[in-house]
């Protein structure tokens, strides 16, 4: 029986992570870091605190932050993981080890940090 | 009478008797209008440098034998035509991402021996004696595997993935494009014995998605789309597994 | 008997073809997602800090180069879309409707659709959020 890749795993985290991105990334960049900090077409009130912890506090926003940043996270580690390779920087453990311990790591301080939060 | 126009082509030439490495030669040339890039190398041939070494048979697209880098490009020498690169001069060279044997001629070998581990032919479900009667398929039949099965082996998708050429350990397009042919064909049953060279690391999960394979296939074949598909069944496979199912 | 072949080198290989050039760059866009999923991360940490490292976080959104920098991660954002959209119909097996196959550039239009759709139903929710 010949070795079976386990790419899989990450593949699809690095899927979903892509068609997220693919379908509101760009709206959420515009939203976060132009629209509401400028006050353009939206109230920079939205990022007061209270609102933004209201937001934060609630199951389905704790859901859609951690799905955001964790699936971003596994998404750019792939490709990443890859182009490394793709320039010339052929070790695949260490080149595996960085990104998805980045992409691990991020996504369990996100977790953390939105516990911590509470409800 | 097709007036005669010229062009020069600069060919990277290799003698691996001699010591040196590879080295361009520039061959002044006149052609016509309906000369094709292997009908200039064949002149080259026949008038200047007998000694210039190259693949080629059929002179229409359909054996695989004449691919080369033509200014960079991986392309059939018989398909292209020298009025199109003019002024010139015209680059020719072995196809990327093989060892070069002689000149425009490569190491096919490994292309080779992948092919022959795809095991590229009807592996029946079940032996049926002649009695039996023919297989039949219906158009529907045909249309999921009919595109892949037009590959002609010429190994231009594998001078067109970097992939490959940085690592020459995975499949590569136009093998599992074969691999895919054969899966799709209603009259085969190993699939699931195909399908474990698809898992490997080496299997369908060396691609990453460039697609210059499918840009360059002479006969629309588009590997990267059998790879890709494969991809997603594979990964489908590795979590149903867990499931019973494969 | 020994035959010497001759293996070319891969450096730069990127570099020689127009082709590869998009590659590269529908890759890089990955970094990009990683910074901004990495600045999401840090409000999120500071959030839950408190008030006042949140606002710090937020203020430092306010300035210029905040906001100058994500409208240059807006534009690579953009190109993630488009290359993803380009891309998806060569993972997926044929799209058979009414007895034809679908093209590829349908696929990728229906993507971007998608994409418009699902961008303006969230710029609604926040808009609905602030009510």
């Amino acid at each position: 029986m010949s070795a079976r890749s386990k790419q899989p795993i990450v593949w699809l985290l690095f899927g979903a992570g892509g068609m997220l991105s693919a379908l509101i990334g760009w709206m959420l960049v515009f939203i976060t870091g132009i629209a509401i900090p400028a006050g353009l077409f939206l109230s920079p009130d939205l990022f007061s605190y209270d609102h933004v912890l209201a937001f934060h506090r609630h199951w389905a926003g704790k859901a859609f932050a951690f799905a955001v940043i964790s699936l971003f996270l596994w998404h750019g580690a792939l490709r990443i993981y890859h182009s490394l390779h793709d320039l010339g920087i052929k070790s695949h453990t260490l080149n595996g080890w960085a990104v998805f311990g980045i992409a691990a790591l991020g996504s369990a301080a996100a977790g953390y940090a939105l516990l911590a939060i509470g409800f | 009478m097709p007036e005669a126009r010229n062009i020069t082509i600069e060919v990277l030439r290799y003698d691996p008797d001699g010591d040196g490495p590879p080295y361009l030669q520039a061959f002044p040339i006149e052609f016509t209008d309906d000369m094709s890039v292997l009908q200039g190398l064949q002149q080259i041939k026949d008038f200047q440098d007998g000694s210039l070494t190259f693949r080629w048979s059929c002179r229409m697209a359909i054996c695989g034998s004449c691919g080369m880098m033509i200014d960079g490009t991986p392309s059939l020498a018989c398909r292209s035509f020298l009025r199109d690169y003019l002024p010139g001069p015209l680059r020719v060279e072995a196809l990327a991402h093989f060892p070069i044997e002689r000149d425009l001629v490569v190491d096919a070998g490994d292309f080779m021996a992948k092919l022959a581990r795809i095991k590229p032919y009807i592996i029946p479900k079940e032996v049926k004696p002649l009695s039996a009667g023919e297989y039949l398929q219906t158009p529907e039949d045909l249309e999921r595997y009919e595109q892949f099965s037009h590959c002609i082996n010429c190994m231009l998708c594998y001078a067109a993935c970097p992939q490959y050429g940085l690592d020459n350990k995975w499949l590569g397009p136009g093998v599992t494009a074969l691999l895919h042919r054969y899966n799709s064909d209603s009259r085969d049953g190993a699939a699931g014995e195909r399908m474990q060279l698809a898992h490997e690391p080496e299997g369908v999960w060396g691609c990453t998605a460039v697609g210059y394979c499918s840009e360059v296939c002479p006969k629309a074949v588009d590997p990267a789309n059998a790879v890709n598909q494969n991809k997603t069944k594979s990964a489908v496979s590795f979590f149903a597994r867990f499931l019973g199912g494969e | 008997m020994g035959r010497r072949t001759y293996t070319r080198p891969m450096d730069g290989w990127w570099l020689r073809n127009p082709f590869f050039v998009k590659y590269m760059a529908r890759e890089l866009t990955a970094v990009f997602v990683v910074l901004y999923a990495l600045i999401l991360l840090v409000g999120v940490m500071r959030l839950a800090e408190g008030r006042a490292p949140f606002e710090h976080w937020v203020a430092n959104l306010q300035t210029g180069p905040a906001i100058a920098m994500h409208v240059g991660l807006l534009a690579v954002f953009l190109y993630h879309t488009l290359s993803w959209f380009q891309i998806m119909p060569k993972t997926m097996a044929p799209v058979i409707v009414a007895g034809m196959k679908v093209p590829a550039c349908a696929i990728t239009g229906a993507g971007l659709v998608a994409s418009a759709i699902a961008s303006i139903a969230v710029f609604v929710a926040f808009r609905m959020f602030a009510a």
